[in-house]
């Protein structure tokens, strides 16, 4: 299963990368988002791949058994997954208000910052 | 205990206070600011002969820089010099600006800069002695622009700030080779370096930051356009002093630089350049300082000149000249500010009869236009030895160059000194005010100063010549400056330069009115033309680097990225080893259905499309995290995943279509370096998964979880407990996205309202 979700992962980065570069402000954000899960399951697979087993503590035990999925790089992706929605969802506001400002989404017309 | 430092420090702090003083008792601040600087001036005379003594306190020992001073016959010249003309110049300023608001500032820069030029002169250490130099570079930038309303004085000082300050790199990276090759910082420990591989290198990096600092030919055309500063400054800075630091650096290290080929050749032939430039092109100006600044030229081309020959005797005719210079040269550029203020002008060929109106400037004036023609006793002094040396044995080539340089210093001195007084007047000329006596002492003094230290020259050598020829001549000079050196061959060449001096200055006034204006020369044209190109090229590399499409930076981005992680792949060889462990069927269903929506983001032509498939890559990285032991992951992913796809359908609501796409050529470039990029990240997941770095700690954290922070869910303990400012700032920047979207909604909203209203 690592080497199907290694392609996954290689996937959901060209894809992204592809949508980053067309012309539509749009499509970036939708490339953005697809790069940011794919870093996510990096992450997640660079630990270990461990099925069924989350890292909870079963009750009348004192710590989780063997073997379990890291709970670190899980913690970190937690972060990570808030803090993308975050960025998402400003860059979404940003690029209604672009629209309202700009009349356009083509990246090819953002070139000047002041005016 | 009095020390040089002392000396420097007082003035700096003197500098920085005279704006206030200034603020307090406007007409009488040069008054009072020229005493420090006169007392200072008597203690150096004091210390005269002085032997090379030093002061020295650690700076940075782990670099070897110190605090080192030293006074010798050279420094002690100088500083005599920086102290005393600065003295005057201030009183003079005081008579020059008067109650001008903004007159604080020429005080207190003047003193800056007196201050840095006497660190110049007395600093024993190289890395001192450049910070120094530097600060006379960055004070004489202030100076020039001091009227900074005139684009003209703006520009005379960036000039001179982007041909002294590139000189002064020049001479860092030089003094930086000699303190390496030496291993010694302290500028009298060095011996002669002549024997040292690197010693071309010394010599050219020095010699850049002296013939630039003391506008030597071919960066002679600074000086005159530094003319647009006020005349105080131009007669202490671009006639006695500053200009004159590059001279000093060169005769400093004579010793050790000195006594080479290349060393002789090179100032002999920049230094005769240079007189020969000034000179002649000093007589095609009709504006009195940019005659002067001209001739200046001339005679720092002079001083280059003399030191080529090296030895004591021409040690003491150095002497006798900068001390000559600095007298007539500095009154004689008062005597112009003065005369600008008299009579409202300062065309050298309209002005004429101020004789009647100002006696005691005229006099004045005649004092030291004689010394400039060599005629006065220190001057005449000064050119007797100088001609004496270049005799024994006779040297033609440099004999006829000097000539030429001094009958056009009489010429000049003719123009400058007597014919605005003595001349016929232009009617044109307007009636100005008398020149009081703030204006009046300075000229005089010096002037009086350049006729009195000719007239006792025994004192004189005894308390300069000698000991500066001690310094840097390495010996005692065998002839005690005289006045009297007899009927010879010295006094043929006074009388021959001066008669054709004489006759240049008769002919000038028609060659003036007849001459066509020369299309104006070449070096200052050529510095705009390099200042136009360096910012045309700037400009050129900016619009290439920074054009402003996006597209453009992304591809360079993954460019770069997918050729170093190439280079570093190459270079470490992670080999991944591919783990086949086993798929389960809904596994690879799994994945498949991802694959599929990303292939159909790609494709996408329709906006709901592309958030449908983008739904669908979400959810399925929701179902992998529920699948491999994540509940926390899953539930999360499945939250944002349902807000994010609401969010892009909110938006789309307020924007258009997708537009047309691009054309075939861009979409296989960009499908090269997608194509590119995804294989990168797949072999990196690969090599990731198998490669551990360090022993994890995420042990730690199962097994303590329940103990120590007394959690079973062992992701939200680590959340919330182990590294809870983590998620603490987490929250933040979620607030502060949160806050952003609000304001850019709602602004947007009444911004609209108000442009339609």
């Amino acid at each position: 299963m690592t080497l199907l979700l290694a392609i996954v992962i290689g996937a959901l980065y060209a894809g992204g990368v592809y949508m980053m570069l067309r012309k539509t402000v749009v499509k970036l954000l939708i490339g953005l988002a697809m790069i940011g899960n794919a870093a996510n399951l990096l992450i997640f697979v660079s630990s270990s791949v461990v099925r069924s087993h989350p890292p909870i503590v079963p009750k009348g035990s004192s710590a989780v058994p063997a073997p379990y999925a890291d709970p670190l790089t899980q913690a970190l992706i937690l972060t990570a997954i808030v803090i993308g929605f975050a960025v998402l969802a400003f860059a979404l506001a940003l690029v209604k208000r672009v629209y309202g400002e700009v009349g356009s989404l083509a990246l090819e017309e953002m070139t000047v910052s002041d005016e | 205990m009095v020390t040089p430092a002392l000396a420097i420090l007082s003035l700096f702090t003197l500098g920085l206070l005279a704006p206030f003083l200034f603020a307090l008792l406007p007409r009488h601040a040069g008054k009072l600011l020229c005493l420090p600087p006169a007392f200072w001036c008597g203690w150096f005379w004091s210390k005269t002969p002085a032997s090379g003594q030093t002061w020295t306190s650690p700076w940075i020992p782990e670099l070897g820089i110190t605090f080192s001073f030293r006074l010798d016959g050279l420094a002690s010249l100088f500083a005599i010099l920086i102290t005393g003309i600065g003295a005057m110049v201030l009183l003079y300023t005081e008579g020059y600006c008067g109650a001008k608001p903004g007159s604080g500032r020429l005080y207190g820069l003047l003193l800056l800069f007196l201050a840095s030029m006497l660190g110049v002169v007395l600093a024993d250490d190289a890395i001192l002695l450049f910070l120094f130099w530097e600060a006379t570079s960055v004070t004489s930038f202030l100076l020039i622009g001091f009227e900074h309303e005139r684009a003209n004085a703006r520009r005379g000082a960036v000039q001179a700030l982007m041909v002294t300050g590139g000189g002064g790199l020049a001479l860092l990276a030089g003094l930086l080779v000699i303190v390496q090759q030496t291993g010694q910082g302290r500028i009298s420990a060095w011996g002669p370096l002549a024997g040292d591989p690197l010693y071309l290198a010394m010599f050219a990096l020095v010699a850049i930051g002296c013939f630039t600092k003391s506008a030597q030919f071919p960066f002679h055309f600074w000086l005159p356009n530094a003319m647009t500063a006020p005349t105080p400054v131009s007669a202490y800075l671009h006639s006695a002093t500053m200009v004159k630091a590059g001279v000093y650096l060169l005769a400093r290290l004579s010793g050790s630089l000195g006594g080479t080929e290349v060393w002789t050749w090179t100032l002999t032939l920049v230094g005769g350049a240079t007189m020969l430039t000034g000179t002649l092109l000093a007589l095609r100006q009709t504006d009195l300082k940019r005659l002067l600044a001209y001739s200046t030229v001339a005679a720092l081309g002079t001083m280059v000149f003399v030191l080529a020959r090296g030895g004591a005797e021409a040690a003491s005719a150095f002497a006798a000249f900068v001390l000559a210079h600095a007298l007539y040269k500095g009154a004689l550029f008062l005597v112009a500010g003065a005369i600008d203020h008299t009579a409202d002008s300062r065309d050298a060929f309209r002005l004429g009869g101020l004789w009647q109106r100002a006696p005691v400037l005229a006099t004045a004036s005649t004092l030291a236009g004689l010394g400039m023609m060599g005629v006065a006793p220190l001057a005449f002094l000064a050119k007797e030895t100088l001609v004496d040396g270049l005799l024994s044995p006779p040297d033609v080539p440099s004999l006829i160059v000097f000539g030429v340089m001094a009958a056009g210093a009489v010429a000049i001195a003719g123009i400058v000194a007597f014919r605005p007084f003595f001349g016929k007047a232009d009617p044109a000329i307007a009636d100005g005010h008398k020149p009081d006596a703030p204006l009046l002492t300075g000229p005089a003094v010096l002037a009086v100063l350049g006729i009195v230290g000719g007239l006792t020259p025994t004192f004189v050598f005894e308390r300069i010549g000698g000991p500066v020829a001690a310094a840097i001549g390495g010996g005692t000079d065998p002839h005690p400056w005289a006045l009297w050196h007899g009927f010879g061959a010295p006094l043929a060449f006074s009388v021959g330069t001066l008669a054709l001096g004489l006759a240049v200055y008769r002919a000038w006034p028609a060659w003036i009115a007849r001459a066509a204006p020369w299309p104006s020369f070449g070096f200052d044209r050529a510095y705009d033309a390099g200042l136009r190109g360096t910012v045309s090229v700037a400009r050129a590399f900016t619009r290439t680097i920074q054009n402003g499409r996006l597209r453009a930076y992304l591809q360079t981005t993954i460019a770069t990225f997918l050729v170093l992680v190439t280079l570093a792949a190459v270079r470490w060889n992670p080999s991944p080893q591919i783990r086949l462990d086993t798929a389960l069927p809904h596994e690879a269903l799994l994945a498949l259905a991802m694959l599929l929506a990303v292939l159909a983001a790609v494709r996408s032509v329709s906006r709901l499309a592309a958030v449908v498939t983008l739904g669908v890559v979400g959810f399925g990285v929701a179902l992998t995290y529920a699948l491999f032991g994540a509940p926390d992951l899953a539930m999360t992913q499945i939250a944002v995943e349902t807000l994010t796809v609401i969010l892009f359908v909110l938006t789309f609501y307020h924007l258009p279509r997708f537009a047309r796409g691009s054309g075939t050529r861009t979409r296989a470039v960009d499908a090269l370096l997608a194509t590119g990029v995804g294989a990168t990240m797949a072999a990196i997941t690969l090599v990731a998964s198998q490669r551990l770095l360090g022993t994890p700690i995420s042990a730690h954290f199962a097994e303590n979880s329940l103990a120590e922070a007394h959690g079973r869910n062992v992701v939200n303990v680590i959340l919330v407990d182990y590294r809870g400012l983590d998620t603490l700032g987490e929250i933040t920047v979620l607030s502060i996205a949160g806050l952003g979207v609000v304001a850019l909604w709602t602004f947007g909203r009444r911004a609209a309202k108000g442009g339609s209203a």
